[in-house]
């Protein structure tokens, strides 16, 4: 089964810089351990919401708006693609992840083809 | 007739198996399910008129598994546009017919999967290993039947599009996921408590089949040794469909024959040195079908079930087994300590014990809180009938 991984900061991306530089190590392992657990393909980091853009068309016209579609806390903070047997596998990997016990989440979504080339 | 009865009775008992295995061994809830259907019907059809095989089980599984089969090879198209490549390659391979492996704990483990929402696990549950129709279920939970329909459908599909395993879990996740299925047998047996037998009936049929499955867990005989009990007393909870106190039930109409099974579970849970919530929970409803009750015995048991799960309902059970050795003011102090402000069962407490301490203008506002948050008809009547008789009470300063 191929997964889609989204990761939500949520209160995250505050409660790490906060942590003492033990625990900020750590962090940083557990993204790193992620990225090389067998499966993972890491996806191209994301910058903050905060930079985002939006952009709809109404009525032919192309409207910007400043920021994500959703809010602030609920953008997505970045993704990655995980192979893995089933759905059992996918949440263990998503419970390692920083983000999942620091205030945010980590969304699993599997990944499915609509057509076929 | 009574063809007719054990032909109910070998469906009921042969369902959750041959689904299981039809699932283990298509990779497919949905081809499954309806080659079960479709060689239960063929039974349903056979059977009274040629009379029920020898092995009906092997009967079963070959006739749905061959239709399975069937339907595969007749629709290539579609397995292939369902992802039941594998599943049909795997149907060629033959079955085993003379031993089937039971995968019934499987099965029961990927129902009750914490990624599907609790309603649907319930329901894919009942479903699945109790063999109750959609609309059994949608009537037994008071939801029209489409929506029970779209329920299970939803749940089905995300089996399979978010990758649920069939398995039992491996040994680091067994505890929690264990959890969950026992969750969802109690949830459906207290839905049948309020008077919905045949709910409560199919919790202790699912409890039985798990307490088979999983002989060595004590929770699971703690489970069905506290669902025996609870439901040996259903007879004597109602007369004339109103609702009558423990104290004053007619024990004539206790079921012995099943307080006796429950007590067998319970001693089997303690046994294998069983001490979680069902376990003690067992123990404190066989405790409640002794004459006299034990209470010190109940609120102590209650007190280790407090500490283990933190829930105030259990200190609010505790405070009415407090009640009864050190006195209703000491119940109340208690029932006063808890924030569950809008669980009628804590208004009915504090009423009932205001009560017996003459305190009938407390006790009547207690009551009528009560009420208002119950809408069940032989609860609300019973309350009912509690302010009528305190209207009848003289008033209290």
């Amino acid at each position: 089964m191929k997964y889609v991984m989204l990761i939500y900061q949520g209160t995250a991306l505050e409660g790490q810089a906060a942590l003492p530089e033990e625990e900020q190590k750590q962090v940083y392992a557990d993204y790193q351990g992620i990225n090389q657990t067998p499966g993972v393909t890491p996806g191209v980091p994301m910058g903050l919401p905060e930079n985002a853009t939006t952009v709809r068309v109404q009525g032919g016209k192309t409207l910007t708006t400043d920021g994500p579609f959703v809010g602030m806390k609920e953008a997505v903070g970045g993704w990655f693609v995980l192979e893995a047997d089933n759905l059992d596998a996918a949440i263990e990997v998503a419970a390692r992840h920083p983000a999942a016990r620091y205030g945010g989440a980590i969304e699993i979504r599997p990944s499915e083809v609509y057509w076929k080339k | 007739m009574e063809e007719v009865a054990s032909l109910e009775q070998v469906f009921r008992e042969e369902w959750g198996r041959v689904l299981a295995t039809l699932i283990g061994f298509l990779g497919d809830f949905d081809v499954a399910e309806e080659a079960a259907q479709e060689a239960f019907a063929i039974a349903a059809d056979r059977w009274p008129r040629d009379g029920i095989p020898s092995n009906p089980r092997a009967w079963l599984m070959t006739t749905a598994r061959n239709h399975a089969t069937d339907r595969i090879r007749r629709d290539r198209a579609l397995a292939t546009k369902f992802g039941l490549l594998v599943a049909g390659d795997r149907a060629e391979v033959p079955m085993n017919t003379t031993t089937f492996p039971d995968e019934r704990l499987e099965l029961i483990f990927t129902c009750c999967h914490p990624a599907l929402a609790l309603e649907a696990q319930v329901a894919l549950t009942l479903r699945a290993l109790g063999g109750l129709t959609t609309e059994e279920i949608a009537r037994a939970f008071l939801v029209p039947e489409r929506t029970m329909a779209q329920r299970l459908v939803r749940a089905k599909r995300k089996i399979k599009a978010a990758g649920i395993p069939f398995r039992v879990p491996p040994v680091h996740l067994l505890g929690e996921r264990l959890d969950a299925v026992l969750a969802v047998v109690y949830l459906i047996c207290n839905e049948g408590y309020g008077g919905r037998d045949e709910l409560a009936a199919e919790a202790i049929w699912l409890g039985r089949a798990l307490a088979e499955l999983l002989p060595d867990d004590p929770e699971v005989h703690g489970l069905l040794a506290m669902m025996l009990l609870h439901d040996s007393r259903r007879e004597a909870r109602f007369g004339d469909g109103e609702l009558v106190l423990l104290d004053d039930q007619d024990r004539s109409r206790w079921n012995t024959e099943q307080i006796a099974d429950g007590r067998a579970e319970l001693d089997r849970a303690l046994a294998l040195g069983g001490r979680g919530p069902y376990v003690l929970q067992a123990a404190i409803a066989s405790l409640h079908a002794e004459m006299p009750c034990d209470w010190a015995q109940i609120a102590a048991l209650y007190g280790e079930l407090a500490r283990l799960t933190g829930s105030p309902v259990v200190e609010l059970n505790r405070a009415i087994a407090i009640a009864e050795t050190d006195g209703p003011e000491a119940g109340l102090r208690l029932v006063a300590q808890l924030g569950l402000h809008d669980f009628r069962y804590l208004h009915s407490t504090r009423a009932e014990l205001l009560r017996r301490l003459g305190r009938t203008d407390e006790a009547r506002d207690a009551y009528r809180r009560a009420r208002q948050l119950t809408d069940d008809g032989a609860e609300r009547r019973f309350l009912e009938r509690r302010l009528t008789e305190l209207a009848a009470a003289p008033r209290s300063g």
